[in-house]
């Protein structure tokens, strides 16, 4: 599980050759966001979804398309979606705390939640694939060059298959916030990444989760990356006592929403 | 369906750090290297200045050799036979990504077969969606409501280029050759 071969911001030179990016300050960073944000409040649009041209967060300049995307409707085989069952996941690997002989450094908590399609049934027997920093906020990969502590009862990697009703659980550690060179002094807000399989090849989810009340939410390119504020609040998850549990651990509560073409939820007589 | 619709979770980047989480043993190898009929899918994923992207990760979904899209589970541990028609690769340091797989079958008659294509990459803050074409007759291409909508230049981007039993797909994020990538109805910016 631990060969790896990615590069990662914090040692990549920056997508502008001869430019010394991680020189920009924070308040350069800022003040870019702000003035996006300025120009997005005039526009009057509602975005639900990033925007893939988001020079503040770098690595985006010479890796977004500048083609307009082409709008086709979906057909065959991107109407199904790959299928994953009970051979693919075993129901420990949503634990991360127990996979190894100790206990992991750090605040445990549960993430559960729904995934749901845009008319909100659930979808049940999807695949949920998570990963994160330790309490730390390092990640087990060797790219990784920010010295806080490796955890060795720590992977951060999880799985899971949502039951009937669509629900998933992890059982985690609470992941720190971690530096990256987009700039100087970057910090990313604490975050799961979520990889998330809906009914149709076309629902394909890949996100962050992150944690009600960062103070790092303003300053960060990437979360900042999607300009509307509902729809970035969208990925914030919810603090929920019900989910805490006693003498155990804390609990966060967040939905997942996989639209895809909506003729595969709309009813016939809502259809378009 | 009563009350209003759901609005779609946003995405977001997959970061550099996916490598030790999503790729697994196996994933890239819809069937085994040894297979009758097996194939390399492969090519670079490429930036704007044309230099390789080393941490971008390619998932395709495909029909098998008879055109039949029979969704099976397995995908995380194969067993070997079963043919599950998804898989998951990262690229390496140069840039390259690979597949053994088959050459998808036409679905439904008179359909083009294409591999379903999902890229993903640090640095790109959603996913973007992709098909790439088995050749295909000039009449065949003009027909397709994808390929005959495009003008040649364009079009060139989504067909794969054969060479024996090797199948070459390159996908350009930016520039003059990008690739086209897709949107469908429901999608929101």
């Amino acid at each position: 599980m631990l060969e790896e071969s990615t590069v990662d911001d914090a040692i990549e030179p920056g997508p502008l050759a001869g430019s010394d990016l991680a020189s920009d300050s924070q308040a350069a960073i800022s003040a870019e966001i702000m003035e996006i944000r300025r120009q997005y409040s005039e526009a009057a649009t509602e975005e639900t979804q990033p925007r893939l041209d988001y020079p503040p967060y770098r690595s985006t300049i010479l890796r977004h398309p500048t083609k307009d995307l082409h709008h086709i409707d979906p057909e065959t085989i991107e109407l199904t979606a790959p299928a994953f069952g009970q051979r693919d996941v075993d129901v420990l690997e949503a634990d991360l705390t127990i996979q190894a002989s100790g206990d992991p450094i750090g605040e445990r908590i549960i993430v559960t939640g729904r995934v749901l399609d845009g008319g909100g049934k659930p979808l049940a027997g999807h695949l949920v694939e998570i990963w994160q920093a330790n309490a730390a906020g390092r990640y087990i990969h060797k790219r990784d060059q920010h010295h806080a502590p490796i955890d060795p009862n720590f992977t951060g990697v999880g799985r899971c298959l949502t039951d009937s009703d669509g629900s998933y659980w992890f059982r985690t550690i609470k992941p720190g916030p971690y530096p990256w060179r987009n700039h100087y002094n970057a910090w990313r807000p604490a975050h799961i990444h979520f990889s998330v399989f809906g009914r149709q090849f076309i629902s394909r989810l890949i996100t962050q989760m992150y944690f009600p009340g960062d103070p790092l939410f303003d300053l960060d390119p990437i979360y900042q990356s999607i300009r509307d504020q509902r729809a970035r609040d969208r990925l914030v998850a919810t603090y929920d006592h019900e989910v805490t549990s006693h003498e155990e651990n804390t609990g966060y509560r967040w939905d997942i929403v996989l639209t895809g073409s909506r003729n595969t939820w709309m009813e016939p007589e809502d259809r378009e | 369906m009563s009350g209003e619709p759901l609005v779609a979770t946003p995405g977001q980047t997959i970061g550099p750090f996916f490598g030790f989480a999503l790729p697994h043993e196996g994933s890239e190898q819809l069937v085994p290297p040894g297979h009758l009929n097996a194939v390399r899918l492969t090519g670079l994923v490429l930036d704007g200045h044309g230099d390789p992207v080393p941490d971008a990760m390619i998932e395709i979904w495909q029909a098998d050799a008879d055109g039949r899209i029979e969704p099976c589970p397995g995908s995380l541990h194969r067993d070997g036979y079963t043919f599950t028609g998804w898989g998951r690769a990262a690229t390496d340091n140069t840039g390259r990504y690979s597949f053994t797989t088959v050459r998808p079958a036409p679905t439904n008659e008179g359909k083009l077969p294409f591999f379903a294509i999902a890229v993903f990459a640090r640095g790109l803050t959603n996913r973007l969606f992709t098909r790439a074409y088995l050749f295909a007759s000039p009449d065949a291409i003009a027909a397709d409501p994808l390929l005959g909508s495009l003008p040649a230049d364009r079009r060139r981007t989504l067909i794969v280029t054969e060479d024996g039993d090797e199948l070459r797909f390159d996908v350009r994020l930016q520039g003059e050759e990008e690739t086209v990538f897709l949107a469908f109805p429901g999608d929101t910016p």
